[in-house]
This record gives structure tokens, C-alpha cells and sequence, in this order.
């Protein structure tokens, strides 16, 4: 059995240790938010939460998070709800998506947004961490790939969430 | 277009028979037959596009895929502005993929532009104006949504809609249509001080007959188009919950993974499947003619035990071309002196013959997949009534579901399409790229559940239909005073796009020529199509012949320009948006280049420096863009900042190899993208003119490379002329800023 929590559900699931938790959150759970982009984790669709920080789960066996607490892009709102935001400014308790989230929209970021769960997930872990990036801070750190080219507006967006 | 010959077997097998469809989707039958088959109760549709509630909200069936490019809602500000609605009170949903919502409109379009696009041609008999099966077609391509569906459907079906209000509400009132007026989702007549909402009047309208013919706005009565408006797909792309293809998930449903003949054309042999069989989950093998695939109870089962399957695949006389072989084919085929005429102007060899000084190059590009970020899938269930379902992302709704019935043998009518987002489209997902959709449906038919047929990263990479390589070879005379005189370009075959190789400078003697360069590598159109290439070389060539006449490449080519002024309005905004001519940055340069495609004309300014690696670095690029009109500018933009972001990539690390018949690369690793890291700074300026409607989603990629790559130039003096530039080892340090 496979032990994990997602989104602050327990979950015990009889699966192989060695299955990629993108799978176990797709195929057995069918939280289909979270995006099978390359499965080597190259493009970072599949970016998830393990205890709050990034991780590409489609390389990720559920073996290696057992035990652990999970959040994807289904539950970033009110994962995110309980603990501190990016943006002291922002009020979850008025809204059910967080700051990332509602700059995506006030900054039209998606365009087809296949790899967008991916990026928002690994944004809000690079904000957590790290509230004020710099430019080059956000190169490093951001390395999903975005088919459509949304770059500009992520930039545009990540600026705007930054605290100074 | 030279399509693997089996798979151009399928093709036809299911295309053929047709309609013929030439005018707006507003005539009379479709909005009759919308009410009879669709309508629930208090449902009216005014028009087959247009449904208006009694509690006034109005409902834009939009016929287009919404891929990320906001067609969902630019064409329901057009329809809506045209009816004068009342942009807080209108739905938009996806049309269904039926019949009523064909948009063929698109077609003509095309054949009254310069010929109908290639991912439309096997469609078109040579007898021009026959088109066949239009009823079938609900194509997104050719960014052709809002200037053809949107200009002459969508438009006319608001139009027309507000028509048929007034006339109710006049009739009612019994006075003077033309003593009526509209705004916000009302009727008012002023002369009494009454309004009816158009709920109000739905139900009666609904009954009239649209006209052919209603008045449409002119620009400056435009409420809704012209206004940056936020997309409507955009909150679920933030929460999870968009839809895509793959993540259909009917009850029952089982997984598949697939091995396709790696050298494209060849025939399954023999499968040695082991134990896999005897594996947790694994259900069943299936053989196929080109292929084997494993179905499981999940998509990882399936994909680790075909990795155990043994699989043998017929020899093929093709198993030995490669990238090297295929471009000394296209070599042989171009120093053959067989050609035919893509464009002739005056006389080019006499030209060639009194010239004082000729200049000549060889460019390259290689072929290049589509890598949508969703992987390809199609999700089929065939029922044991007859009846069945297909879920999967695509650019032609409409053409899936008659092909998928048409595998399984069941009727069109029969077989519900069920409509997601589309995770990346870029030409992978329109008509005649069919491999995953074919092999979804003939696993599907082994099984009475429904079955997702899954291509990994590595198999889409491996099995798409590639943008063509092509080679060209140019020469350009000079005079003895310095002026060219002539042009001459011959390159490889087919031509997918008509026009995509002329240029718009005024060289007199021109002679562009296109010789055979069919491989058995299949083809298909890739955002821009042939613009994607051709600029490239066009662009890159104009600039040699500039340098060489020691002139100032932008000044040389607004001269050239002079019989295009829309060419000329953007290169300058660009210019001077970018800050030609002014000082740079130590080591930065500007390249230009300009490309008119798909009714839009775009000039593209990149600024370029060297690392210290000698690496090209791209700061920044500004582009000018003549659209004639911008519906929706925001998302105009958000399309060429895509564009251009997308023709850099390709620019950069864009290439497909071939190795033994086969695609070598496997995934991103090796077929590298801009990421964050690399991508530039973008400035985009939207001309409008009186022009009519051009296109956003692929004219922004064509100028890219060229606009790059002459900034190298400058660099270096290092002429890039073959892609991708990362292949390219520059041998000299950067040369002073010019």
C-alpha cells in the first residue's frame, strides 16, 4: 500500500512503490489538474507539492513520498489558506485562488495552458521560498516549458506578486 | 504532399462524396433545424450561432477549437457586438460537433485569399471550385477564425440576429423598424419611451428568417470589438479544472501504449509479448498493421510492458536515409534543372547574363515536430448498441468524429464528440494527421469500454508529421551601377503554402522555381507553414544582397519596398521602436526582417548579442504588426509574443534527425525549447489600417530566424544559412557594434 496525503486527504492506495505519483494522482485518484508533459522531468507539466516545495512527480515514485503531504494545483487554494502568502496584500479569505493564481488571470498569462498547473505550482513554491526574485532568480528557478511561449506575461505576472 | 501511402490509403478511404457550402452560416435552414433539434424549452436560436434565453442572456456557439489563441472569445465579442448585447449577459460555449456548426466558410476564405491550405487540399478537387465535404469540416487553422469564420459568419449571424429583434419588437409596437434602436441587449423605441429585452423577444424572432444581407457596423460603432477583453478559458487553465483530451476519464475506461513502425511506411511483422501478459493489469496485446500496442488498467502498466514487448517491423528500402542523405537528394534534385514555376518575372537570365556582379548562397532547414505540450491522445468507446463516444483534443471536431465512426463502422449521427480544451495545436491536431486518432479507434473496436490511447513524449516526437526540410539555392545580379537586378531562388518541394517563397521587393527579373524534394518523411502544416521556412531564406538572402551593395539593410529594403506601403508603415514602427539607427548597448545588433503571411504584415527587429561562449544571446524583439484590425488586442498580443517565441525556439535548437529511415530524437532533451532562461524581452505594436482582417496566431514566427540571424551577421560577419543556430560554431569574436 501506498500512503500519502493529497490536498489534506489521507490516501492508501494498493499500487506498485515504484509508480510515478503523476500517475497514482491521474490514473488511480483521477485528479487530472495535474499534466503528463514529457515523463522524464524535463518540462515540468507535472510539478506538484511535496510538503510545499516543487517537485516533478512524473520521476517521483509514490515509494518516495510516502507519508508526505501533497498539494496540487486542485488544492493550492486551500493548502495555501492556512499558510503565509507571497503577498501580505492579498486575502485568500476573499478569494479561491491565491495571488499566483489571480495574476495569471489579471496578467492573461495562459494561452493554450496545458503546462500552466505545472507552472503555477512551481511559481508559488519559488515565492514561498524566495518572495522577492530577482530576474535572474525567476530564470533559474522557472525552468517549465511553455509551448505557447507565455514567458513574458509569467515574468510580468511574478513581478507584480513580488513583495518589495 | 507526400503522405506515407498507407496512411494516404486511410485518408481517402473516409474522405469523399460532398456539399458544397459557399455562403454564411446564417442561411435559413440551420437556424430552423438549431430550434428543432437542439432547443430546450424557452430556448431560442436566432440564428444556428446565436441563442437568446428569456431571461436575456444570449449564448454564442463558437465553431473554432480554443487552443490558448482566445477564439472562444473573440469571436463572441463579434457576434455579440454585431447584436448589440450586452457583454455581462452572454455565454460562450463550444459549438457541438455537428453539422449545424460546419465551418466551411473558413475554406472559401482561403480559396478567395491564394488558394486553399494545404491541410485542406486532399478536400478540393482540381476543378477549383468544387469542395467537398465542407459539411464535415470544424477546422481551426490557418489563423483564419476571426477574419473568416468571425468576419463573414459570426458578424453576419449578429447582424442579422439584431435585425430580426427590431423587426419583433417593431411589429409589436406596430411602428417603423427603422424608428427602433438597439443597445445592451434592448429595443427601444425612443419616439414612445419603449423597450422590449431581447429575451422578450426571442421567441418570436426566432421564427423569422435571417437575412443574407444585414447592415454590419462600421468601426467606429463598435462597442465590444477593439477592447482588450479577458478571455473566458482563462480561470479553469488556473485551477486545474480545464478540460484537455487527456484527461477524459469515462467509467470503465482502459489505457493504451503504443509502438508505431519507426521507419514511417513499414508493416508489423512479428510481436514477442513474453510474460507481459501474466503482469498486474496489463489486459491484452494488440497488433495493428504499422504497430503494436499494450492495454492495461492504467497508462503506466501499459507503457512499462511495451517496453518489454518485442517487436519486429518489415525492412524497408527507406531504412537507410538519413538527415545527410536526404539533403544530397534535395541537392541532386535542385542541380537536376528540373523545376517548375512558382513565380516569373521579366527576364532573368539576361539579367543573370549582362550583370556586373553576382552574389549567390545555399540555405537549410531542417524538419521540425509540432511538440504540443499535451501529448497526442484519443479516448474511444465503442458501445455494444452501435452507438459511440470520442474525447480527444483536436483542431477539426467535426472531421474526428466522422473518421473515428468511419473505423469503427458505425454512423457519424451515432457518435458523440466530446469537446475539451486543446493543449497546444500548432497543425499537429487538424485534418490528415490523423495517427493517434486512426490506431485509438481500431484499439477501441477490440474492446467494449472505452479505451485512451496515449502517444508519449517520445512517440509524438517520433511519429508526428514534420515541418518539411527544405533547401534553397539563390543568386542575385547586380549592374554596373550597383542596382540588383535579379532574383533567382530554387528550392525544394511541395509547395504547402502558395506564395510564401515571392518577396515583395521591386527587382524586376525574378525567377523563383520549385524543384521535387518528396521524401518518405511525413508532412504536414506547422504554425506559419511554408512562411516558416521561406522567410528564413528570403529574408536572410535580401540582407546578403544589401551587404554586398554596401547599403544599410533597413534603408535598403524600404526602397525596395516602395510598392508596399504597409511593408514599409511597419519596418519603420519597428525601427524606430527598437531604436535603429541610435547607440546600443557595447556588443549588441539589430537584425530586421519583414514577412506579409496569412493577411497580416509583420516586421520584426531582434537585438542580439555574443556571449563570451560566442553564443548568440536574444535581448530583445520588436515587432510591428498591420492586422488591419485587432478584435481582441490583448489577445492579439498574447498570439505573436507566442509567435515569435515559438520561431526563436525552432531558430535556436529546431531540428528533427533522421537516422535509418527514423526520427532520432526522443524528447525535450533533445529537442531543446526556449524556456524562461532564454526568452527575450518582446515589444509588440499593433497597426491598424483599413485593411482587411489579417491573422495573429502564426504570422508573428515567420520573420523571426532571419531577423536573428542578420543580427548575427553584424556580430560576426558570420552568415547563418542553416538552422538551428545552435549547430552553427561562430569562429570570431564579436565585431564592434555597427
Amino acid at each position: 500500500m501506498a500512503n500519502f496525503k493529497v490536498n489534506g486527504e489521507d490516501k492508501a492506495l494498493d499500487i506498485e512503490p515504484d509508480m510515478p505519483l503523476l500517475w497514482a494522482l491521474r490514473d488511480e485518484l483521477g485528479m487530472t489538474g495535474t499534466k503528463f508533459g514529457c515523463g522524464i522531468a524535463s518540462c515540468g507539466a507535472c510539478t506538484v507539492h511535496v510538503n510545499g516545495v516543487a517537485v516533478r512527480s512524473c520521476v517521483t515514485p509514490v515509494s518516495a513520498v510516502e507519508g508526505q503531504e501533497i498539494t496540487t494545483i486542485e488544492g493550492l487554494a486551500s493548502a495555501a489558506a492556512g499558510t503565509a502568502q507571497p503577498v501580505a496584500t492579498f486575502d485568500p479569505a476573499n478569494s479561491a485562488l491565491t495571488a499566483v493564481q489571480q495574476a495569471w488571470i489579471d496578467h492573461q498569462v495562459p494561452q493554450c495552458g496545458y503546462c500552466q498547473s505545472g507552472m503555477i505550482m512551481a511559481v508559488s513554491s519559488m515565492l514561498a521560498q524566495n518572495p522577492n526574485p530577482s530576474d535572474a532568480d525567476i530564470d533559474s528557478s522557472i525552468t517549465n516549458v511553455c509551448r505557447c511561449g507565455s514567458y513574458p506575461r509569467i515574468k510580468r505576472a511574478i513581478r507584480s506578486l513580488a513583495t518589495a | 504532399m507526400k503522405i506515407n501511402r498507407r496512411r494516404f490509403l486511410l485518408s481517402s478511404a473516409v474522405v469523399g462524396g460532398g456539399v458544397l457550402i459557399g455562403y454564411s452560416a446564417t442561411r435559413p435552414s440551420r437556424h430552423r433545424r438549431a430550434n428543432e433539434e437542439l432547443a430546450a424549452a424557452g430556448e431560442n436560436y436566432v440564428t444556428s450561432f446565436l441563442k437568446i434565453d428569456a431571461d436575456n442572456t444570449v449564448t454564442v456557439y463558437v465553431p473554432h477549437a480554443e487552443m490558448g489563441q482566445g477564439v472562444h472569445t473573440s469571436l463572441s465579442m463579434m457576434a455579440a457586438d454585431e447584436l448589440d448585447a450586452n457583454w455581462e449577459l452572454v455565454n460562450i460555449e463550444q459549438a457541438p460537433a455537428t453539422d449545424l456548426f460546419a465551418n466551411g466558410d473558413l475554406v472559401t476564405g482561403f480559396a478567395g485569399e491564394l488558394g486553399a491550405p494545404s491541410f485542406l487540399a486532399p478536400l478540393i478537387s482540381v476543378s477549383a471550385v468544387k469542395i467537398a465535404e465542407l459539411g464535415n469540416l470544424q477546422t481551426t487553422g490557418g489563423s483564419s477564425s476571426v477574419r473568416f469564420t468571425g468576419e463573414h459568419s459570426m458578424r453576419y449571424a449578429g447582424a442579422a440576429a439584431r435585425e430580426m429583434l427590431i423587426d419583433c419588437a417593431a411589429s409589436r409596437w406596430q411602428v417603423p423598424a427603422s424608428e427602433c434602436t438597439t443597445a445592451l441587449s434592448h429595443v427601444h423605441h425612443n419616439a414612445s419611451g419603449r423597450s422590449l429585452t431581447y429575451g422578450e423577444l426571442a421567441a418570436d424572432a426566432a421564427l423569422l428568417e435571417p437575412s443574407k444581407e444585414p447592415t454590419l457596423k462600421t468601426r467606429e460603432q463598435y462597442n465590444i470589438m477593439g477592447k482588450a477583453i479577458s478571455r473566458n478559458d482563462i480561470p479553469a487553465k488556473v485551477d486545474g479544472t480545464a478540460p484537455y483530451g487527456i484527461d477524459a476519464n469515462p467509467e470503465g475506461m482502459l489505457y493504451a501504449a503504443i509502438r508505431l513502425a519507426p521507419v514511417f511506411g513499414t508493416k508489423l511483422v512479428s510481436v514477442d509479448a513474453g510474460d507481459v501478459l501474466s503482469r498486474r493489469g496489463i489486459k491484452r496485446i494488440v497488433e495493428l498493421e504499422d504497430s503494436v500496442a499494450v492495454v492495461a488498467d492504467s497508462y503506466w502498466r501499459a507503457k512499462m510492458a511495451l517496453a518489454d514487448v518485442v517487436s519486429v517491423f518489415e525492412d524497408s528500402p527507406n531504412a537507410s536515409v538519413s538527415t545527410d542523405s536526404i539533403f544530397a537528394q534535395f541537392d541532386a534534385s535542385l542541380a537536376s534543372g528540373e523545376s517548375d514555376e512558382d513565380r516569373e518575372l521579366g527576364d532573368s537570365p539576361a539579367a543573370f547574363e549582362s550583370a556586373s556582379d553576382v552574389i549567390e548562397a545555399s540555405y537549410r532547414v531542417p524538419y521540425l515536430a509540432h511538440a504540443p505540450m499535451e501529448p497526442m491522445n484519443c479516448t474511444v468507446h465503442l458501445h455494444e448498441d452501435g452507438t459511440a463516444e470520442v474525447w480527444t483534443s483536436t483542431q477539426d471536431a467535426l472531421g474526428i468524429k466522422s473518421r473515428v465512426a468511419s473505423i469503427l463502422g458505425v454512423s457519424a449521427d451515432k457518435t458523440t464528440f466530446h469537446h475539451s480544451y486543446v493543449g497546444g495545436g500548432f497543425g499537429r491536431r487538424l485534418p490528415f494527421t490523423w495517427n493517434v486518432i486512426d490506431h485509438a479507434a481500431l484499439i477501441a473496436k477490440e474492446f467494449n469500454v472505452p479505451v485512451k490511447t496515449v502517444l508519449s513524449r517520445e512517440d509524438d516526437m517520433q511519429q508526428d508529421y514534420y515541418r518539411p526540410a527544405v533547401a534553397s539555392n539563390f543568386r542575385a545580379a547586380f549592374d554596373a551601377s550597383g542596382l540588383v537586378r535579379a532574383w533567382e531562388n530554387r528550392f525544394t518541394g511541395p509547395i504547402q503554402t502558395p506564395g510564401a517563397a515571392h518577396i515583395p521587393y521591386a527587382i524586376d527579373n525574378q525567377s523563383i522555381r520549385v524543384v521535387d524534394g518528396e521524401t518518405h518523411i511525413p508532412i504536414a502544416a506547422w504554425r506559419s507553414v511554408d512562411h516558416s521556412q521561406q522567410t528564413f531564406f528570403t529574408e536572410s538572402f535580401i540582407d546578403e544582397v544589401a551587404h554586398r551593395a554596401g547599403k544599410n539593410p533597413y534603408q535598403f529594403r524600404m526602397d525596395l519596398l516602395k510598392d508596399h506601403p504597409r511593408h514599409q508603415r511597419v519596418l519603420q514602427t519597428a525601427a524606430e521602436a527598437a531604436g535603429y539607427g541610435r547607440n546600443l548597448p557595447e556588443g549588441h545588433a539589430l537584425g530586421i526582417a519583414v514577412q506579409e503571411s496569412f493577411g497580416s504584415v509583420v516586421a520584426e527587429i531582434a537585438e542580439v548579442s555574443m556571449d563570451s561562449n560566442l553564443r548568440p544571446v536574444v535581448h530583445k524583439v520588436t515587432c510591428a504588426i498591420d492586422c488591419g484590425f485587432a478584435v481582441n488586442p490583448d489577445t492579439a498580443a498574447s498570439q505573436i509574443e507566442s509567435g515569435i517565441i515559438f520561431g526563436l525556439t525552432a531558430a535556436m535548437y529546431g531540428e528533427i534527425k533522421i537516422e535509418g529511415g527514423a526520427v532520432a530524437n526522443n524528447n525535450f532533451p533533445d529537442y531543446e525549447m526556449v524556456r524562461m532562461a532564454t526568452s527575450p524581452e518582446i515589444d509588440v505594436h499593433i497597426l491598424e489600417s483599413d485593411n482587411t482582417l489579417g491573422g495573429f496566431g502564426e504570422p508573428a514566427t515567420p520573420p523571426l530566424a532571419a531577423a536573428v540571424t542578420n543580427a548575427i551577421y553584424i556580430l560576426t560577419g558570420e552568415r547563418v544559412r542553416e538552422l538551428p543556430i545552435k549547430n552553427h560554431k561562430f569562429q570570431k569574436p564579436s565585431l564592434a557594434q555597427v
